[in-house]
C-alpha cells in the first residue's frame, strides 16, 4: 500500500535529487516529515522493486558505446533465446515486442569493438542475425515521467 | 565532461545506486577514495556539464501500473526527421524520441518514441493526438507494443577501462 510519501518521492525526485551531505534530511525538511521517514519509505519502495536505485541517469554514448538490436525469433524458442541475450552482462534492457522483430534489447559497452564482440557473441550463440540500430541523435530533454499514482 | 580517473569511477560507484543512510555521499567516497565534500563537488560539475542527465529516483514504471508500453516508429525523410524529432519530443507522455539508421527493406525506420501508459486505450488516444498535431499522418508507421520484459537494469554504462564489474541489481 502505498502512502502520500511514497508517491511523493515517487514523482517529485526523479531529477533534482540533493547534491548535499543529508539528501534524505533535505527532502525530509521540504516534505515536512524526518529523515527516518523518507530513509523507511525509500526502503520499503526498493525493496517492493517499485524503484530500482537512486542513481544518476546518463545519457547514450557518453560514456561507452551502446545500441538497440532486434532479433526474429520463432515463438516457440523465444522464451529460450531471451535467457541466452539476458545473461550477457552487457544487455540490460531486454523485452518481448509485437513484431516480426519481437526481441529488443539494449546493449552498452565499453568501445565499438567491444560493441561488435557482444553482438557477434550473441549471434552465434542464438543461431540468429542480430539487427543493431545505434543512436543517431537524441531529441529529448528530460526522462522525468509524472505519474498518476492515484490509484496505486 | 570526465576529468579523471576519479571521475570515473565516481560514475561508476555511483550507477550502483546511493545507499539508504543519511550521509551516502559520503559511503560513495569510501569505496573509492574520495572525501564526501569532493564527491559532491564533483557529482554537481558531472550534472552541470550535462554527462548526468538527471539525478534521482529511477523507477519501475510497470510496478506502478504503467503497463503499456509502445515503441512507435516512423520512416521520416532524412531532411525533416530533426524537426518531427523535437517536436514529438515536447509532449510530456513521450518519454524518449530518438533517430536510428534504416536497416534494409525490412525496417525502414528511423525515427523512434517510447510512450508509456496504464493501459493501451490511453496509449494509443495519446499516440492519436501526437499525429495529429504534429501531422504524421501521413508516414509510414508501426507500433510495437511491449509483452514479456526479460530485463530490465536501468542502464548501467561501463568505462573503456573497467574498474569494477557493475552487480547485476536486477538482472
Amino acid at each position: 500500500m502505498m502512502t502520500p510519501l511514497h508517491k511523493q518521492l515517487l514523482n517529485d525526485y526523479q531529477g533534482n535529487f540533493p547534491l548535499s551531505p543529508r539528501p534524505y534530511q533535505d527532502i525530509a525538511t521540504e516534505l515536512g516529515v524526518s529523515e527516518s521517514d523518507v530513509i523507511k519509505a525509500l526502503t520499503e519502495l526498493n525493496e517492493t522493486d517499485v524503484i530500482t536505485r537512486i542513481g544518476p541517469v546518463i545519457p547514450p554514448n557518453r560514456i561507452g558505446v551502446s545500441t538497440l538490436a532486434a532479433i526474429a525469433v520463432p515463438e516457440a524458442h523465444l522464451h529460450d533465446i531471451a535467457q541466452i541475450v539476458s545473461a550477457c552482462p552487457e544487455v540490460n534492457h531486454n523485452y518481448e515486442r509485437e513484431h516480426y522483430f519481437n526481441l529488443w534489447f539494449v546493449i552498452i559497452a565499453s568501445d565499438a569493438d567491444h560493441l561488435q564482440q557482444v553482438i557477434t557473441g550473441i549471434e552465434q550463440q542464438t543461431g540468429y542475425s542480430v539487427m543493431s540500430l545505434p543512436l543517431m541523435d537524441d531529441y529529448f530533454i528530460d526522462l522525468s515521467f509524472r505519474m498518476d499514482l492515484h490509484d496505486c | 565532461m570526465i576529468a579523471d580517473i576519479k571521475d570515473q569511477q565516481l560514475l561508476e560507484a555511483f550507477q550502483q545506486g546511493l545507499t539508504l543512510s543519511p550521509r551516502p555521499y559520503a559511503e560513495l567516497g569510501l569505496r573509492i577514495g574520495l572525501g564526501e565534500n569532493e564527491v559532491i563537488e564533483r557529482l554537481a560539475r558531472l550534472k552541470q556539464s550535462g554527462l548526468i542527465k538527471r539525478l534521482g529516483v529511477i523507477v519501475k514504471h510497470r510496478k506502478l501500473g504503467y503497463c503499456a508500453n509502445a515503441m512507435v516508429v516512423w520512416n521520416i525523410p532524412d531532411e525533416q526527421v530533426h524537426g518531427f524529432g523535437r517536436r514529438i519530443s515536447s509532449f510530456e507522455f513521450v518519454t524518449l524520441c530518438y533517430r536510428r539508421p534504416r536497416h534494409g527493406t525490412s525496417w525502414p525506420y528511423n525515427l523512434y518514441c517510447m510512450i508509456h501508459g496504464k493501459n493501451r486505450g490511453t496509449v494509443l488516444e495519446q499516440l492519436r493526438v501526437l499525429e495529429q498535431v504534429c501531422q504524421l499522418s501521413g508516414f509510414n508507421r508501426e507500433i510495437l507494443f511491449s509483452r514479456r520484459c526479460f530485463k530490465q537494469r536501468g542502464a548501467i554504462y561501463q568505462n573503456a577501462a573497467p574498474l569494477m564489474q557493475p552487480a547485476l541489481a536486477n538482472g
